[in-house]
Order: C-alpha cells, then sequence, then structure tokens
C-alpha cells in the first residue's frame, strides 16, 4: 500500500469505499442482505467461487489466467439477485493465494461486489426474475442473463485493468488487439456457465455445480499437461539443435538467435500466434541439414570446386529431409528449405526471386545473415549491430527483400539486440574449424568452375 | 480396404463385426416402427455427428470423439422433456448414434480420411451398451422424479453407477484389444487404458449427465449451449495431444541427424528405438516408461555429433569401450541440456554399462538393441539375425541382460526383423 503512487490509492480507496456503501445501503434499506432460505445456496455459490477463484486457469489466450469464478457471481445473479451476487464476489478477499497481500484481497472483493450488483440491476431492469428458476423458464432467462454478463464481464475487467494501470504506471497492456478479442468472447462463453448452474438448480441443487465443474478441471488439467508439454518441447528442440552446432566452434548458439530475429522480424510485420511460433520453430532448424556438409569442406581454404560448393547448397534440401515428419505448418517446411533464395534469384536450391520465395524463407534469410555478421567467426571479430544492419539495407533488394530487413531494423530499435559473447580463439587441439561460413553475406564463397 | 481389413487382427474384427450387427439392428427396428420423438433424436444425431467429426488423435494413437460420446451419453440418460416423459427404445438410441456417427464421419472420408473402424465400433457398442442398460430404466426411474417432493437423486444413482460400469467394460475391452495389437501383457494394457480414460471419461460423463438434465429442466434449443464445458475440455485435450505428437515426431526426426552427418548407418536410431520399445513392451513395461525408452533410444548416438570425426561406420559395439563410455557421457550431456529430460538423460548415460553395475532396464534394452542392430543392420536375413543374437548371447550376464536378450528373442523370432 505504501509504495503504491497516489492515484492508485485514490482509486482503491474509491472503489473499497464504494462497494462498503452499496453493501451497507442494502442492508439498511431492507434491514438483512439474503433471506435466510437462501442462505444455503449463497454458501454453496461461495464455495464454488473460492474453489474457481483460487484456481485460475490458463485457457487459451496465453498472457492470461483466467478463472470461471465470475461465472458463480453470475449464478447468484439469478438464484438470489444482485446483494447475492456482491457477497458472493466479496468472497475473494478469502481465496486461497498465500502471499497475497490483504489490500489486494479486499481490492478483488470490492470490485467483484461491484460487479455483482452491477449485473444483478441490469439482469433485473430488464424483466430478469430472481429465485430458483422452475422447469420451462428458461427461454426468458437468456435474454438478461446475457445482458448481465455483457456487464459484469467489461466491468470486471476494466476495474481491474485500471488498477493494474495505476499502480505500475505502465501503458495500457500492451495486448494485441485480436488477443484481447479472443479474450473477451471466451470470457463471456465461460459465462455460460453460470446459467448451467442456475438452470439446473431446481432440479438437483449443487450437484449441477459440480457437473459443470468437472468437464472444467479436466481441461484445466489438460491445460496444465499441455502448457509442461510445450515448455518441455521448446527447450528439447533448442537443445538438439543446439547440440547439431557442437561440432563448429564458432557456431554455437546460432539456432536460437536466428529463431529469435526471426520471430522479432515476425512479430513486427504482425504474424498471427500460430504462424509465429512455427517461425521460430522454423528458425531453430534451419541448417539441422548443415551436418551432411564434409567437415573438409567447410575447412577447405581458397575457392570450393563446382562439386564442393553443390554439397553446400544441398544443406537445405537435407535439413527439409530430417524435419519432414514433424507436422509443423507447411509454411515452415518452406523457410527452412528456401532460406538461401536471394531476392534477385540468384540464390539456391531454386534459385527463386522476389515474390516467388516463401515470406518464411524471406524473413529466415536476413536472420540467418545478421546473426552471421554479428558472431566472431576464425577469419574476422563480430561486426556490430549498426555495421550489421548498414550491410542488410545495402543488400537489401539484391539479396535480401526489402520489406523484411525494414521490418528488423526497426525490431532492433525497440528492442535491442544482445549479440554473442565474444568467442575465445579455440583451443590449439581444436585445429578443425571450418573456415567459411555460408551464412556470411560479406564474404560469398568463392567457386571456381571448371573441371 | 482390403489391405485396411487385413491389418485388422481377430478381436478388431469381431468387434466391428458385432458394432455392425447392433446398428443395422438399430436402424431396421426404428425405420420399421418410426422415431419416437423425431425432433429429439435430429438435434442429439446432429451433435454426435459434429462430435465424430471433431473426433481426436490421443497419445498413442488412440482416437477419441468427446463430444461425440457425451452426446450419445446424453439421449441415452433423457428422462424427459420439460416435463414430457421420453419413451425412446434402447434400439433407437443405437440407430440415432450409428447415424449420426455415420454422418460426421462422411466429410474425414471425403477428404481422404478413412474412418478407423475399430475405434468407432468401440464408441457404437460402449453406447449401445449402456443403452440397453439403461433404456429399460428410464420410466421407473422418471416416476420416481415425479413423486412429491420430486427427487432426482435415485435416478442420479443409476446413472452414475452405469456409466462407471459401462466405462470400465469401455477400457477392458479397449486394454483386450491393444494387448493383441501391441502385444503388451494385459495388466500392464489396462493400467495404460485407465491412465489414459479416466480423466476424458470423467468430463464426458459428467457432460452427458449434464445435457439429460439441462433438457429436462430447459429444452432443445439449449443442447449446444451446454456442450461448452466439454467443447473447453476438447480444445484443451486436443492441444495436449498434438504437441505430444509433435514432440515425437521432433525426436525422431531430430534423432537422423546422426545419419544425415555419417556418424551412424541409415536408419540406425529408428530401428534401435522400434527394437527397444517392442523389447520393453515384451517384459512389461507401462506407457510411460515406453515413451522414455523410445525418447532415449532415438538419441542414444547423439553423443557423436560433440565428436570431430564420425567414427567408422559408426559402429558403436566394435568401438573401444572408453571410446562408446564417452560417446554416451556426451549424448547425455546434450539431452540434459533440455532441462526436461532427466531420466532420458540417465538412460543414455548408461548406455554401456555392464551387469555388475546395476544400469536401469532401460539402459540394458538399449545396449542389447544397440549391439543387435550394429551387427544386422537394416538386413532382413533371419541367419543373420539369429547369428547376432547368438554372439550377444554368449556375452549374456555378464554385458548384455538375458532377460532383455531373451525378449529380444521373442521378438525377432516373432515379428522377423523387417517388420519392427
Amino acid at each position: 500500500m505504501r509504495d503504491l503512487p497516489w492515484p492508485a490509492k485514490v482509486y482503491l480507496i474509491a472503489v473499497i469505499g464504494a462497494a462498503t456503501i452499496l453493501i451497507g445501503r442494502s442492508v439498511i434499506t431492507s434491514g438483512r442482505l439474503v433471506a435466510p432460505g437462501d442462505l444455503g445456496i449463497l454458501l454453496v455459490l461461495a464455495l464454488l467461487f473460492l474453489v474457481c477463484e483460487s484456481m485460475p486457469t490458463l485457457l487459451n489466450v496465453e498472457q492470461f489466467a483466467v478463472s470461471v469464478s465470475f461465472s458463480a457471481a453470475l449464478a447468484a445473479v439469478v438464484l438470489i439477485g444482485p446483494e447475492g451476487a456482491a457477497l458472493v464476489g466479496f468472497t475473494a478477499v478469502f481465496s486461497v493465494r498465500p502471499g497475497l497481500p490483504l489490500i489486494k484481497r479486499l481490492f478483488n472483493g470490492a470490485q467483484f461486489a461491484i460487479c455483482g450488483y452491477a449485473a444483478g440491476w441490469v439482469y433485473q431492469g430488464l424483466g430478469g426474475v430472481s429465485g430458483v428458476p422452475g422447469v420451462n423458464v428458461f427461454d426468458d432467462l437468456i435474454g438478461p442473463y446475457a445482458a448481465a454478463t455483457g456487464v459484469f464481464v467489461p466491468l470486471n475487467i476494466m476495474l481491474t485493468l485500471t488498477m493494474i494501470r495505476l499502480a505500475t504506471r505502465v501503458r495500457a497492456m500492451e495486448v494485441p488487439l485480436r488477443g484481447m478479442v479472443q479474450f473477451l468472447l471466451s470470457y463471456l462463453g465461460y459465462g455460460t456457465f453460470g446459467l448451467l448452474v442456475a438452470g439446473l438448480w431446481a432440479t438437483v441443487q449443487s450437484i449441477s455445480a459440480v457437473l459443470v465443474l468437472l468437464p472444467l478441471f479436466v481441461a484445466r488439467w489438460a491445460f496444465g499437461q499441455y502448457h509442461a508439454q510445450q515448455r518441455s518441447y521448446d527447450a528439447t528442440i533448442a537443445a538438439l539443435c543446439q547440440a547439431v552446432e557442437t561440432k563448429d566452434y564458432y557456431t554455437r548458439g546460432h539456432c536460437t538467435r536466428v529463431s529469435l530475429a526471426s520471430s522479432m522480424i515476425a512479430q513486427e510485420i504482425g504474424m498471427g500466434l500460430e504462424r509465429l511460433r512455427a517461425i521460430r520453430y522454423a528458425g531453430m532448424l534451419h541448417d539441422v541439414g548443415k551436418l551432411g556438409v564434409p567437415t573438409k569442406v567447410l575447412q577447405k581454404e581458397g575457392p570450393l570446386t563446382e562439386e564442393e560448393f553443390a554439397a553446400i547448397q544441398l544443406h537445405p534440401m537435407r535439413g527439409l529431409e530430417i524435419v519432414r515428419g514433424i507436422d509443423f505448418l507447411d509454411e515452415a517446411y518452406a523457410g527452412i528449405m528456401h532460406h538461401h533464395e536471394r531476392h534477385d534469384g540468384k540464390g539456391y536450391p531454386m534459385g527463386l526471386a522476389a515474390d516467388e520465395i516463401p515470406e518464411f524463407a524471406r524473413i529466415i534469410a536476413v536472420a540467418d545473415a545478421f546473426d552471421s555478421m554479428t558472431s566472431d567467426r576464425s577469419y574476422r571479430h563480430a561486426r556490430s549491430v549498426e555495421v550489421a544492419v548498414d550491410e542488410l539495407r545495402k543488400n537489401a533488394g539484391r539479396q535480401f527483400d526489402p520489406v523484411m530487413v525494414a521490418a528488423f531494423a526497426r525490431a532492433l530499435e525497440r528492442d535491442p539486440w544482445q549479440p554473442p559473447r565474444r568467442v575465445e580463439p579455440p583451443p590449439p587441439e581444436a585445429t578443425e574449424t571450418p573456415i567459411k561460413d555460408h551464412d556470411d553475406p560479406t564474404r560469398p564463397i568463392e567457386v571456381v568452375s571448371g573441371p | 480396404m482390403t489391405r485396411a481389413l487385413q491389418s485388422l487382427d481377430s478381436g478388431q474384427l469381431l468387434l466391428i463385426c458385432g458394432a455392425g450387427l447392433v446398428a443395422v439392428a438399430g436402424v431396421a427396428h426404428t425405420s420399421a416402427v418410426g422415431l419416437d420423438r423425431p425432433e429429439i433424436a435430429i438435434g442429439f444425431g446432429a451433435l454426435i455427428a459434429v462430435g465424430e467429426l471433431a473426433r481426436l488423435t490421443m497419445p498413442g494413437n488412440r482416437e477419441v470423439a468427446p463430444i461425440g460420446a457425451a452426446a450419445a451419453l446424453g439421449y441415452t440418460l433423457l428422462l424427459d422433456l420439460s416435463d414430457n416423459p421420453l419413451r425412446h427404445t434402447a434400439l433407437q438410441v443405437v440407430a440415432v448414434i450409428a447415424v449420426g456417427m455415420i454422418a460426421g464421419a462422411l466429410p474425414h472420408l471425403a477428404v481422404g480420411r478413412p474412418p478407423r473402424l475399430d475405434a468407432m465400433a468401440r464408441r457404437l457398442l460402449t453406447g449401445a451398451l449402456l443403452a440397453f442398460a439403461f433404456r429399460p430404466l428410464a420410466d421407473p426411474l422418471y416416476q420416481l422424479t415425479r413423486q412429491d417432493p420430486p427427487t432426482w437423486w435415485p435416478a442420479l444413482g443409476v446413472m452414475v453407477t452405469l456409466i462407471t460400469l459401462t466405462l470400465l467394460i469401455d477400457v477392458l475391452i479397449a486394454a483386450l484389444l491393444r494387448a493383441e495389437q501391441v502385444r503388451t501383457a494385459f495388466r500392464v494394457a489396462v493400467r495404460d487404458e485407465i491412465n489414459m480414460a479416466f480423466p476424458l471419461g470423467a468430463a464426458v460423463a459428467a457432460s452427458g449427465v449434464l445435457l439429460a438434465l439441462a433438457t429436462h429442466s430447459m429444452d432443445l434449443v439449449a443442447l449446444l449451449v451446454f456442450a461448452a464445458p466439454l467443447l473447453v475440455t476438447q480444445v484443451a485435450f486436443r492441444k495436449y495431444a498434438g504437441i505430444r505428437a509433435t514432440y515425437l515426431q521432433t525426436v525422431r526426426a531430430l534423432s537422423r541427424v546422426t545419419e544425415v552427418g555419417g556418424y551412424v548407418e541409415p536408419g540406425h536410431s529408428r530401428r534401435v528405438s522400434r527394437l527397444a520399445v517392442a523389447v520393453g513392451r515384451e517384459l512389461g513395461m507401462a506407457e510411460p516408461e515406453l515413451l522414455e525408452l523410445e525418447y532415449a533410444a532415438l538419441m542414444h548416438d547423439i553423443g557423436q555429433l560433440s565428436l570431430s570425426d564420425p567414427i567408422p561406420g559408426g559402429a558403436t559395439v566394435l568401438a573401444d569401450p572408453a571410446q562408446a563410455r564417452r560417446i554416451a557421457e556426451l549424448g547425455a550431456e546434450v539431452i540434459k541440456q533440455t532441462g526436461v529430460l532427466d531420466r532420458v538423460a540417465e538412460l543414455v548415460r548408461r548406455q554401456c554399462d555392464q551387469i555388475a553395475e546395476d544400469p536401469p532396464l532401460s539402459s540394458r534394452i538399449i545396449k542389447a538393441a544397440n549391439a543387435y542392430d550394429d551387427l544386422v543392420g537394416g538386413s532382413a536375413d533371419r541367419d543373420r539375425g539369429g547369428a547376432a543374437l547368438e554372439r550377444l548371447r554368449l556375452a549374456a550376464g555378464t554385458a548384455y541382460d538375458p532377460d532383455a536378450i531373451e525378449a529380444m528373442t521373442r521378438v525377432v523370432d516373432r515379428l522377423g526383423v523387417h517388420k519392427l
């Protein structure tokens, strides 16, 4: 509390005060908050609310932990009325989240209570009747209930976001609009659970809550498993790609950095989540075929023969061959296969030009060359980020897609690049360091033609 | 189609025939006597079709259709619609399930994804089983709910009991099929199937009961809304199954970099992993262990990437022991980098251990499988396989685990090397 900026303090007190006044007014005008007959329902719903509130569920939108607790408050709107909803919401104060300071608990409880009141009034204002609904009145419930949800959810989000904004002084959460819309829709969708609980109350009372919650908890478990597997997968793919690079002393960490740079560009040009993930993996895996290039070719001093160069040119296809068994987006394959095509059509393996080159490949090409230039090589030291970007710009339109180069430059201004640590010259016993880097645009591989 | 049929074993064929007969009986009877309350049948049938359309494949190549199963469950358990009792027979339930499933499978067929007949047959039979058990009780149970005061507890109790029993039978059938299909011990298969079926089964059962009760107190309109909790579950499981599949594919794919780099013979990692998994199964290992074994077997040579020069031919059984041990250590180091596959790393690290050092069973299996493949390679020659086994048997008890060698002999005998 003490370290909060003063606008946040004022806001906090205002919210808690408003909730107190609302509850106080209800007590004074009607003499009590809920009818004694509704106490049982209130207790069950409060319990339901607490259980959900204490276990926020990671649902489809990754930035947010959604808890479906609010559907219990909405069920209370139908079953008991505004006061009941407010009381159920207020139990957020007691949620089992160790380490949550009292002031935050109070704020949570207060804002849920306010939302409960607002939703309740809207529900009753539109002709919704509070009380256990009988059989066959379901159709009359839907309209007012939907309106109540439509008030509760945005109000809840607004109150919370304002608090976060005032307390942390960051700009309004930087969430892409699409994510926000998806989030709102799924939140509204979860509101239906409250309707289910309320609608079934007449038949099986509190069991309805169990029936609704059981699939949700299973879903929560499965989402948890999914996220664990996803993290584990990311770590595994990174470790395996690094293993492929261990042989080459200078390119260690190349794959992770290309993956990062590719996703920066992709984000800058506004790719969706699914494609973003695919390009991260494509960037990571773009050079796995390099092991197929014989070490002696990479170590050869001076120009290569055409055959030797052909061995280097084969590596994107080799890479594709390896990863083809993995169910990625097709774009990821295309990105791996064509990441050495050039904008002017002089690249390999197919000699595609400009727009013929798949988008993923154009992105990876820029990221790949950039990391090569900003890393140490046996024949030169790493260049600075500025020099490397200039070099990319100089080659834009010839080797690189100007759009991607521009996007990358913008992304770099926002998120500064962390160049790899300076590589100490390898110990003398490891003499076999490749002296060619096929990714380095400033030092193209020389090829002698002829027999 | 004939090839698809040939790949089925006798248990599956029996199951499919049974399901076919039940479905024909249901449809024939229903078309003879007519549909009772067609609009309800169509509503639930449509939901079953949607569920079939949205079926997904869980780890271990298990096909499930949770939404369809819940809808079938809901239709079976339906007692009344807004206080009008429903008297559809078990045969009608079967007909609705069968028609719904076929309708949902057609779009899959149209885009060239043939149906998994055995999985569909199991789903249909499970639904039919519950229908035949529950429908005769529907009317008495409905009368109970009409008492004063109305009570739903007996109905609920019967529903939960019958669902549990049906799920158990379903698990047993699945385990029987699996035991036959992948040659694992029945009790291991039962344990695997229960672990797999429990979470999804609970969600489906709850949603099925929810659907039935919802249709009682509200109307058919609410049918789609009430599938909402299950929809969330379905999304979650689809993502989970997706990442599990991608994970396995990725490790399988990347295990090939050693081949592309010329460190090992083409196909070595994959053959070793297949043989190792088959041996592990023969020795009664359960699925989570088998997955770790498969990962470790796929990546057992990954340490070679840290060597500057490939060992000629990559045959680690012929390399000197110190070298082999170093490859194992380096490989374990790589796998440990992931931070999550520590147990797999340990299996890889100990793949060269002598029996006296008491390595884990999976490491012993990998050691034996690796040696076998180093000697036999991709060859399908039975004599060569026999000679290799003979050679390994000489070192059984010192270098190789005798049980693993025995199990491997059985596996190789049964499947033939080429069919692994």
